[in-house]
Order: structure tokens, then sequence, then C-alpha cells
């Protein structure tokens, strides 16, 4: 057994050292908000934060996330989720929404360092988050809404 | 007289003679010198090392050294910027299957005060670089080059995934030091 810290519950998991962190929080732990896509971190669509990164949980290994604070969507911060998640809806980000928790999950990255990102800033921080609905200028534009309110 | 005459030709033929010997001698280790270095210069261009010394603030990636996906940056650390840095993907460790991240407990570029760049630079510039202390953060160049290229985990990193550079990590060694105790010719 393995002991995280997910959300600020600890659980014990019944897992090998190498199996990607992303099985565990959705097959264990029924936290369905991070995606699969890729699975090689190339998309995004699973990113959560580990000790406040916002790692590709697809690829990374349970044995990284031994004794370190995760964090999924379905656990951010109020103080970065509620104005993100306010901007978004006010700008109808999300299309088929499969991206979306990654994308939020980034953006959070962005504005807890960067409270006043610049268009260039965002391009930085979510190139990484792929949308296959193109909602990339709501997207740009819902983070400089949320920037406004944090 | 002529005993004089004789016996100071000869020394100075002797002298000449040692001079033009010492001459060709130095000139045979200028070359071997460069000609280590050039043997080195191979695997400071593969892709394995050239990739985390870009001209530019992203990365390369893969064989062709393409721009690496993303188009990741190289912050301010050389550790990313926001939602990408480096060690969001790349874990501690390899990671088994192709085009999966390789991955080390350090992964980083060049920090930006110092970007060391390798990408596009002749033999002759890199050569030179290498002796400027503030292109490597070098403090004595010659013995921190050769500790850095012997022992940093990163670049032993370069001989343990995808395409190897074109010369083993001993023979890499070995010709830095022979380029250095050669007299580190800058090749032409």
């Amino acid at each position: 057994m393995i002991e995280i810290d997910v959300n600020g519950k600890k659980h014990n998991v019944d897992a090998t050292e190498d199996t990607p962190l992303l099985w565990i929080v959705r097959e264990q732990l029924g936290l369905t908000g991070s995606k699969f896509g890729c699975g090689m971190a190339q998309c995004g669509a699973c990113t959560m934060h580990l000790e406040g990164e916002a790692v590709r949980s697809c690829i990374t290994p349970l044995s990284r996330a031994k004794g370190k604070k995760i964090v999924t969507i379905e656990g951010l911060d109020k103080s970065l989720s509620e104005p993100i998640q306010k901007a978004w809806i006010e700008k109808d980000v999300p299309q088929c929404g499969y991206c979306q928790s990654g994308q939020v999950m980034s953006a959070a990255v962005l504005l807890r360092e960067n409270p006043k990102p610049t268009d260039e800033d965002i391009d930085n921080a979510m190139a990484g988050n792929i949308c296959r609905c193109g909602t990339y200028q709501r997207i740009r534009e819902a983070i400089h809404i949320a920037a406004k309110s944090i | 007289m002529v005993l004089m005459v004789f016996v100071t030709v000869f020394a100075v033929n002797k002298n000449h003679e040692e001079v033009e010997k010492n001459y060709a001698f130095e000139k045979q280790l200028e070359e071997e010198s460069k000609q280590a270095f050039l043997k080195a210069y191979k695997v400071f261009m593969h892709p394995r090392c050239v990739n985390c010394h870009p001209a530019g603030d992203a990365p390369l990636q893969g064989d062709d050294s393409h721009i690496h996906s993303q188009n990741v940056k190289r912050g301010i650390d050389g550790k990313g910027l926001y939602a990408l840095k480096c060690s969001n993907c790349h874990q501690e460790k390899n990671i088994p299957g192709d085009n999966m991240p390789p991955g080390h407990d350090i992964w980083q570029l060049p920090p930006a005060h110092m970007k060391m760049v390798f990408e596009g630079k002749s033999p002759r510039q890199l050569a030179e670089h290498f002796m400027d202390n503030e292109f490597t953060g070098f403090v004595n160049w010659q013995e921190d080059l050769i500790h850095h290229v012997e022992h940093e985990p990163l670049v032993l990193h370069s001989w343990s995934y995808g395409t190897r550079p074109p010369l083993s990590h001993e023979e890499f060694v070995e010709s830095l030091k022979e380029w250095i105790e050669k007299g580190a010719a800058l090749p032409d």
C-alpha cells in the first residue's frame, strides 16, 4: 500500500510504484475530473498539481507522488477556482469540455505565479494544453478576466 | 681564430636545428590538439547535447533537433515557465516506450543569464567560448570543463537514451583532455 495525499485527504492505495498517478486518482479514488488524453504528456488533459506544479499525471509514476500534496480539479483552492470558473462561464469557454479541467489547472498555476499575465505569458503557460475544439482565444480572454478578480 | 669561427658556426647551426625541431614538435602538438577538439565537437553538436543548448529560448527535440513540442520556454532558471516547467513532464528517470519524455532528477536548460549556446557555433567559436568563463560560469576553465563533461549528471544522461552521441563518454572525455593537454589550440 502506498499513501498519497489528494485534495487534503490521505489515501492508501494498492498499486505498484510505476502506476501512473492519473490511474489511481480516476480508478481508485473516483475523482474523474482529470482526463486521459494522450498518455505521453503531449496534450495536458490529465494536468493536476503536485506540490503546486502542473504535472502531467498520465506519466507521473505513483513513486513520485508518494508523500507529496496532490490537488486535482475537484480540490482546487477557491481563491483560484472561483474567479477562473466565473470567467470560464462568462466567456462560454468550453465546447466539448474534455480538455477543460487540464486548461483550468494550468491557468491556476499561471495566475498564482503571475496575477497579471500578458498574452505572451498566457501562451507560454498554456501551450501544453491542447483543445481540439480550438477554444484558445476564449481561454486567453477568460484568463485575462479571471486575473482582474484575483 | 679559424677554430673559433668553426665552433661558433657549429653552435649556431646546432641551435637552429633545435629551434626547428621544437617548432615542428609544437606544430604537431597544436595539430593534434585541434584534431582532438574536432573529435569532441561532433558530440557537442549531436542532438543529445545541442538540443539543450539551443540558440533560442525553446529547447530542441529529437534527432532532427526540431523545436520542442508545446514550444516550452527556458524561463529565468532554465527550468521552464508556469504550467510548462520541465519537470512537469520529465520525471526522475527515463520513461520506457517510444517518444516518451526522457528524465533525470535535474532536467533543465542553461539559465537565462548564461545560455551556453552550442547551436550554430563553429568548432573555433565553441572552443573560444569554452575558454570564456562568462560563457560557462567556470572559474578554472580547463579543470572545470573536464570535471563538467566527466561528472555532470545531465552530460552522462546523454548516453542513456535515444540515438547515442558518436563517441563513447570515455572517448569524449579523453578527446577533451587531449585538446587541453596539448595546448587547447583553436581549430581553424
